[in-house]
């Protein structure tokens, strides 16, 4: 009975943690729409930063009044300022995006700022005074965070509902005109609500990280698990949010006194009690009503490029062309980053159909492609390619498992559901030893790195490293066509519809729950093969591999790529692929270069069609030019055999090679200029009178449209 | 009705307005005295509702002037206008319906008066709303809606009252009431400016109308000037 009531005055006092960090999370859903999940890496910054001021010297109380009323608010202001603001119009899916970047971008920095191989302890409050509550000693840094958590709930009820700050925030986020139309300033409550959700953050980091090594991944996800805390909430409502985060603190506290250690299940349930809440997540997430959560309507829109085959080859032939011109060029071992960095984009093609075409924010894509590499780990011994197939399969099963209850959900619910089961994976699956079922043998990690071997095919035998650099570009050029032969298809038209209108797609007979498992198993089934070529560049593979936090840079590099087509994946790629090597070749920078896909994210995901799109607009005038094309194409080579040659450095051959096809482009479209000009005279003035059929034939011979046409 | 003499508290001179490269707006002049109803009317996609949002400061004019009580107001925006004393009660139902009635009258108090006094004024115009105070704004009926929306602008005491489409699909009995509301509202000094589709329901309560086709002013005058002669004007008759 003592260890019960231990059990649950210790889960209680988590729960006020869990209960603030879940408050501040609703507070900033609430009041602008948008779903913080940098939350959790906000309060691992502000703990970091507390820990900062104390070896500074300053007292706690002033350390504690530092970060919570200084720099929370003003890292709440400044991300409100340079990264939320206009996010407002922007699609479902950018929100989202830029949110997950602000968390990469966070975790980055303290990193950079807070190097991972230090001991930073921290002190509870009031170390040494303990409270006497039942007979059980608590210690005050737990009950004063129990009572701050009590306070926090009064405190936002009444801002929410009986002051006008606090309604007017509420009011934006139903509908921003009509807000500015009563007077209210949208922009001031968007600031104010992100400096008081970023200050509730900090609060829950400073409370959290005593109990915890100071560790900005354990730290970030601890208050991922709030999450399940406000979704219990569903994001709105404080009372359940409140009533959630007891559930889990008390779950989270009995699963470490009760959960068994030793005996047949014992080390099977010991690592349960880390994916206690995520499953919790999990759960509620699909057990709970599917209450559409509110999200202001979306004024932008995604382009999905439909490539002609042409484009496609070209593509696929350019890619594979490459990397021939890298293993001539390159040694060993930068060939075996490139073959690293294509092994990336292999897996990020997956991400095109999920979440470029039908929308779908998964997180998990990593872990579809830890299937892959344990496949290709166990079943592909000698490096039998076989298994990339067998992974797949599996995958596909596991895609629809989890799309299966995900099915109904979208958007937030979605994207919290697969971070959720990453974690599941990560924290517990991966971390069990062998299962043994029926006579059979279910083997993951067995808290051993599992060695993979190196493909082999026929009458090649065992790659080298170059000839597994090529093979793995020749791998991502048969995806991408095969990626690009559904985008072509009917299926891809569907997932375009799907994407755009649900609601409009069930009045016309489709399924959408079929549709979506469908392009679940597909995806993950893609990223199985990726992650079993990329298992065989790293020789051996852990859970740490593929872990939430390594989705994180692969789907925010896709989307600053442009998740819609091929092309981003192969930015995703490069610029994997050369994070390494401008460390290696700038050692001052390197700590900064893990800020980079959070960065990019932010900036580059507010642009729904990211830069491969712009770029292919860039290069499109080429196409109707197929004799500058070869010239460029044959420019492009001379100059990569050049370099392959020794005749002219990397650095200057890349760039020469990059940025001829850009200006033969703009010199295509400098020839067309006097066409264009001769368009403006018959179109003057056309807005002041109604058009003739003089003014249309004007218009078809300054358009030079065929007889046929007219 | 009243005699239309006081000068314009508002007035648009020669607006032109685009959206992207489509011109709407080609040269709108209009002008709402205080004390009275000016109706905009006109057919489906003759600028009335642009004309509106130009003048609340939610659309940008590319030439002409705004003017409010004199002076030039172009680029102003919709906030700073709606504290300035013009309150636009927009198209559909201008309520947040996450909101309770009593919250979204607080939001009305960013315009200068205390929540009390917004109640006070709203719940005596609309008594149905008092009783309603605590009921979340999107639960309420279509007509109570717009009560909502038209005590919430009234509340703010507002200089000039902009109504776009305030009958849009309520049962013509409620719509009477609300337009009994709007000419009270007037009758208290308030230079209101209604938009409808409907022109006669507008034109049982306003001053002077104008109506507009295709971006254009195709006529103005009163009530009784315009009666005979709508039908032509939104038939085209007059182009």
């Amino acid at each position: 009975m003592d260890q019960f009531l231990i059990a649950t005055i210790t889960g209680l006092s988590t729960a006020g943690i869990f209960a603030i960090a879940a408050s501040g999370l609703v507070l900033t859903y609430t009041t602008t729409g948008i779903f913080n999940f940098a939350h959790g890496a906000v309060g691992m910054l502000a703990a970091f930063s507390y820990w900062q001021l104390l070896d500074w010297g300053l007292p706690t109380g002033v350390a504690v009044a530092v970060v919570l009323l200084v720099l929370g608010p003003l890292f709440g202001l400044l991300v409100e300022a340079v990264v939320m603001r206009g996010l407002f119009d922007a699609p479902e899916t950018s929100r989202l995006v830029v949110s997950v970047a602000l968390l990469a971008a966070a975790l980055g920095l303290g990193v950079w700022l807070w190097p991972v191989d230090e001991s930073r302890p921290l002190d509870f409050w009031f170390e040494d005074n303990f409270l006497g509550i039942l007979g059980v000693r608590v210690r005050w840094h737990e009950a004063i965070a129990f009572i701050l958590a009590v306070v926090v709930a009064i405190g936002l009820r009444v801002l929410l509902r009986s002051t006008r700050a606090g309604v007017t925030m509420r009011a934006v986020v139903d509908d921003r005109g009509l807000a500015s139309l009563n007077g209210a300033r949208p922009g001031r409550s968007a600031a104010l609500a992100w400096a008081l959700g970023c200050s509730l953050a900090a609060l829950a980091g400073i409370l959290l990280a005593p109990a915890q090594a100071l560790s900005q991944q354990t730290l970030t996800l601890l208050i991922v698990n709030a999450y399940a805390a406000a979704m219990l909430g569903r994001l709105r409502n404080l009372p359940m949010t409140f009533l959630g985060a007891a559930v889990l603190g008390l779950l989270d506290s009995y699963g470490f006194f009760y959960l068994p250690t030793d005996g047949r299940f014992g080390p099977y349930l010991s690592t349960f009690r880390f994916a206690i809440p995520v499953v919790v997540l999990f759960i509620v997430l699909i057990a709970l009503p599917s209450a559409r959560l509110r999200t202001n309507a979306a004024r932008r829109r995604l382009a999905a490029p439909r490539p002609t085959w042409f484009t496609a080859g070209f593509q696929a032939a350019a890619v594979v062309g490459g990397a021939v011109v890298l293993a001539i060029g390159l040694s060993d071992a930068d060939a075996l980053r490139a073959a690293k960095a294509v092994g990336f984009a292999l897996i990020a093609l997956s991400l095109v159909p999920l979440v470029g075409w039908a929308g779908q924010l998964c997180l998990c894509q990593m872990s579809f492609a830890a299937i892959g590499a344990v496949c290709m780990g166990h079943l592909g011994q000698g490096g039998n390619p076989w298994a990339l197939l067998a992974g797949a399969l599996i995958a596909a099963v596991v895609g629809v498992l989890v799309a299966l209850p995900a099915a109904r959900l979208t958007g937030i619910e979605l994207a919290l559901a697969t971070a959720a089961f990453a974690v599941i994976l990560d924290r517990w699956i991966f971390a069990m030893p062998d299962i043994h079922l029926w006579g059979m043998t279910l083997s993951t990690f067995n808290r051993n790195p599992v060695p993979v071997d190196r493909l082999s095919l026929p009458f090649a035998g065992t790659l080298t490293t170059k000839g597994l650099l090529v093979a793995l570009a020749v791998a991502f050029a048969l995806l991408h066509l095969l990626v690009v032969a559904v985008r072509r298809s009917r299926a891809g038209d569907l997932l375009l519809a799907l994407r755009e209108s649900p609601a409009a797609c069930a009045t016309l007979g489709i399924d959408p729950a079929g549709t979506r498992l469908a392009v679940f198993a597909f995806s993950a089934a893609l990223a199985a093969v990726g992650g079993g070529l990329y298992a065989g560049t790293l020789g051996s593979i852990s859970p740490s591999s593929f872990d939430l936090f390594q989705t994180l840079p692969l789907l925010l590099l896709t989307v600053a790529g442009g998740v819609a087509a091929s092309g981003g994946a192969i930015f995703a790629g490069v610029v994997l692929g050369l994070i390494p090597v401008v460390g290696a070749t700038f050692a001052g920078i390197a700590g900064l270069l893990g800020i980079l896909p959070g960065t990019m994210g932010a900036t580059l995901g507010r642009n729904p069609d990211g830069v491969s799109t712009q770029l292919a607009e860039r290069l499109a005038p080429l196409r109707s030019k197929p004799a500058v094309l070869a010239v460029v194409v044959v420019v492009d080579v001379a100059l990569a055999l050049a370099w392959a040659n020794d005749v002219l450095g990397g650095w200057e051959a890349s760039i020469a090679a990059f940025l001829l096809p850009f200006l033969a482009a703009r010199g295509v479209n400098a020839t067309r200029a006097p066409r264009t000009a001769r368009l403006a005279d018959p179109l003057d003035g056309l807005e002041d009178r109604r058009l003739g059929p003089a003014d249309v034939s004007a218009i078809d011979e300054a358009l030079a449209l065929a007889e046929v046409t007219r | 009705m009243t005699t239309v003499e006081a000068s314009p508290l508002v007035e648009l001179r020669g607006i032109t307005a685009s959206y992207g490269p489509i011109d709407v707006l080609h040269g709108i002049d209009l002008a709402a005295p205080p004390g009275a109803v000016t109706a905009l009317l006109g057919p489906n996609g003759a600028g009335k509702t642009t004309t509106l949002r130009v003048l609340a400061g939610l659309h940008p004019a590319t030439a002409g002037d705004i003017l409010l009580a004199g002076r030039r107001v172009n680029g102003a925006r919709a906030d700073d206008l709606a504290r300035a004393g013009l309150c636009l009660v927009p198209e559909g139902r201008g309520v947040f319906p996450n909101l309770s009635v009593r919250e979204n009258l607080r939001v009305a108090t960013h315009a200068g008066h205390g929540l009390a006094q917004v109640e006070e004024v709203a719940y005596a115009r609309f008594p149905k709303l008092g009783e309603r105070r605590a009921q979340l704004a999107g639960t309420l009926s279509g007509g109570e809606q717009q009560m909502l929306a038209l005590a919430r602008a009234v509340a703010t005491d507002p200089g000039v009252l902009l109504l776009d489409e305030l009958s849009m699909g309520l049962a013509p009995i409620v719509v009477g009431e609300l337009y009994e509301q709007v000419a009270r509202i007037a009758a208290g000094g308030v230079a209101v400016v209604v938009v409808e589709q409907f022109a006669r329901i507008a034109l049982r309560v306003a001053d002077r109308a104008t109506v507009l086709v295709g971006g254009r002013v195709a006529a103005e005058g009163t009530p009784g000037e315009l009666e005979g002669s709508l039908a032509d004007v939104y038939l085209g008759g007059n182009r």
